[in-house]
């Protein structure tokens, strides 16, 4: 077989997933070293290989930096007001179960100010896809402290240090009953489009916690200096356990040796949320992708064969 | 088993497999410049072009010299915020070309 010489790179000026994606808007409006473009980019893979018509894909998302995802996926697409990206998103996935619903938001959107909607919905188990992407403050208003902000770190509005402790995103979530729980960060790309996938084609409320650098305010308060620095710290600090206990896995990003636990930590079948209105319709029409949820073995069953 | 005879143990299929190579695509248009695919590459086959694009970022290319090394693992692809990076499988490319007569 002849080879073919290969001269470096090529020049182009449009990416396989732009199909997916709203490209006249590109390049987007995310800083350098931003780990939430990696995560877009992970989650529009993931709606490629999902087997889900794209029709069926509806993407919804709040207010900030991460919000702003929901306006370059190119599938039918919210953006919704502050912290109300889960309210309205359990609005479309009730009214209509046959759509693959992601919720793609950031740490202060989803936990502080949509924090009620948050442990709810994962209380009743409401069919979404929730990809929290963590960047440890609001990162849009000017790097102010918000929940997930770590003991000890500057902040625009804690110039002394956070005192408050920082909620622990995946014990949350499983403590409210989310029958799936992941953390990655947007290094792990491969496992985050896996656990994405994975969220997508199963039923029930799916909690995917993603870690990424903010080097423009985070970093720049707490002596990071770019997105590649704090990315070198996560390939240094990040220990996959699937079987970790979500009590232990808080994070400290001021100490160097605690380590960044990540893994698909909780992956069990629980019954959805179906309204009693909605009930007979259900058993008579199956939702078409839970069928083929069921047959997807993903993670390595650590809770033995169902 | 000593350590010599493990050194000297070959995978069963090392005549047959090949090692996929890879074309590297790159939209110099989207490149903010972070990194990430230069710094992460498992085979270190890219640096900073001496160029910049309309933003003024420095857009990675292939080093010299490292042309034929790339092995499509893709995870510049995946790892790029921008979308700016991506690999296309050259033996598939060539298998197709060639009608896969081997």
């Amino acid at each position: 077989m002849t080879q073919t010489v290969l001269t470096g790179e090529k020049k182009t000026d449009t990416h396989p997933v732009d199909a997916l994606l709203r490209a006249d808007r590109l390049p987007h409006i995310l800083c350098p070293g931003c780990g939430i473009g990696t995560a877009m980019h992970c989650i529009v893979h993931a709606m490629a290989e999902s087997g889900i018509d794209r029709d069926k894909h509806v993407c919804v998302s709040g207010i900030g930096c991460s919000g702003r995802v929901a306006g370059y996926i190119d599938v039918d697409s919210y953006h919704t007001t502050h912290g109300r990206a889960i309210p309205f998103a359990v609005g479309i996935a009730v009214q209509n179960p046959e759509l693959a619903v992601t919720v793609v938001s950031g740490d202060g959107d989803l936990t502080a100010i949509g924090g009620n909607h948050l442990i709810h919905a994962a209380r009743r188990n409401i069919d979404l896809n929730v990809i929290c992407i963590n960047n440890f403050n609001y990162g849009m208003t000017g790097g102010q402290a918000g929940p997930t902000t770590p003991l000890n770190a500057q902040s625009s509005t804690t110039p002394y240090g956070c005192w408050d402790r920082p909620f622990n995103l995946p014990h949350l979530a499983h403590a409210v009953g989310a029958p799936f729980v992941a953390r990655w960060t947007v290094l792990h790309v491969r496992q985050l489009k896996d656990a994405i996938l994975r969220a997508m084609q199963k039923p029930g409320f799916c909690f995917i916690e993603v870690i990424s650098p903010c080097p423009t305010n985070y970093g720049k308060f707490n002596n990071i200096g770019s997105g590649l620095e704090e990315m070198e710290s996560y390939r240094r600090r990040c220990v996959v356990d699937h079987d970790a206990n979500l009590a232990d896995i808080e994070i400290d990003l001021g100490q160097e040796d605690s380590p960044i636990v990540v893994g698909n930590f909780i992956d069990v079948d629980r019954e959805p949320f179906r309204p009693i209105l909605a009930g007979p319709v259900r058993e008579e029409k199956p939702h078409a992708a839970w069928a083929g949820l069921r047959k997807t073995q993903f993670v390595e069953d650590k809770n033995g064969p169902e | 088993m000593t350590s010599s005879e493990i050194r000297h143990r070959e995978p069963l299929d090392i005549a047959t497999a090949r090692v996929p190579r890879g074309q590297v695509y790159i939209i110099p248009e989207r490149c903010k410049g972070c990194d990430f695919c230069i710094v992460f590459c498992p085979v270190d086959i890219l640096v900073f072009s001496t160029d910049i694009n309309a933003k003024g970022y420095h857009f990675p290319i292939v080093a010299h010299g490292k042309e034929d090394a790339c092995t499509h693992c893709g995870f510049c692809d995946l790892l790029c915020p921008e979308l700016a990076i991506y690999t296309e499988d050259l033996n598939a490319l060539e298998q197709e070309a060639e009608g896969d007569t081997d």
